[in-house]
């Protein structure tokens, strides 16, 4: 078992065009590690340098949005699946 | 260039005037890889700012996992601008995610007329479009 990361268009150039990947880790900042070291860059767009979520991206885990969980920090295990989405906003 | 039904062109409208002062927002999708705009669908603006909007979070999930179940993707994002031209913004530029998408503004600036243009935004670059309705 793993975790099943789903990814939007905007990000698939960094899976390989891949719609879903898998990953592992204890929090979603594992995981997105984890991914990293497969789909170099993937982390970088997700993460920001003070280490918290992007600003203009959404996670999801399972059916919630994980900024009103744990934000980063959120727990994770086999058989969650974390959905991405680029925030659609503007001016 | 933009092919869009009357009815969807006057649903935009209209949701844009009675947001107005607030920006409104939403998607209308189509079947994927059809360039067909077909299924209105407004957003609630989470941020119901006069300058400023972003799709609720929730919602947008909801949204697109419903288009993913019927093989749909956005064809247009539209929003409104309510005290400048129907252009997009430099925010709205840095942050366009769809380089599939037609992004459809709307300027409720002036009452008694319609501001209605469509644009590409990809890699930063903006194309606007002709729109034509069908």
């Amino acid at each position: 078992m793993a975790i099943e990361v789903r990814i939007p268009t905007i990000l698939r150039t960094y899976t390989g065009g891949e719609k879903a990947v898998d990953g592992k880790g204890e929090t979603l900042e594992d995981l997105f590690a984890d991914l990293d070291t497969r789909h170099d860059g993937l982390r970088a767009r997700l993460v920001g340098d003070d280490g918290s979520l992007q600003r203009f991206v959404n996670v999801y885990l399972n059916d919630e949005d994980v900024r009103f969980l744990g934000g980063i920090a959120t727990p994770v295990s086999d058989g969650d699946v974390v959905t991405i989405l680029p925030a659609v906003a503007g001016g | 260039m933009l092919e869009l039904s009357k009815d969807v062109y006057d649903a935009i409208v209209a949701h844009a005037r009675r947001d107005h002062p607030d920006e409104a927002c939403g998607v209308v999708a189509g079947p994927a890889g059809s360039d067909k705009p077909e299924r209105f669908i407004e957003m609630t603006n989470a941020e119901r700012s006069p300058t400023f909007y972003r799709f609720d979070s929730m919602e947008q999930f909801q949204v697109w996992k419903e288009m993913d179940a019927r093989d749909e993707e956005p064809v247009v994002i539209y929003h409104s601008h309510t005290a400048t031209e129907a252009y997009p913004s430099r925010t709205d530029i840095s942050l366009a995610t769809e380089p599939g998408a037609h992004y459809v503004l709307v300027s409720t600036r002036e009452p008694d007329t319609v501001e209605f243009r469509s644009f590409r935004i990809v890699d930063g670059e903006v194309t606007e479009e002709e729109i034509a309705l069908v």
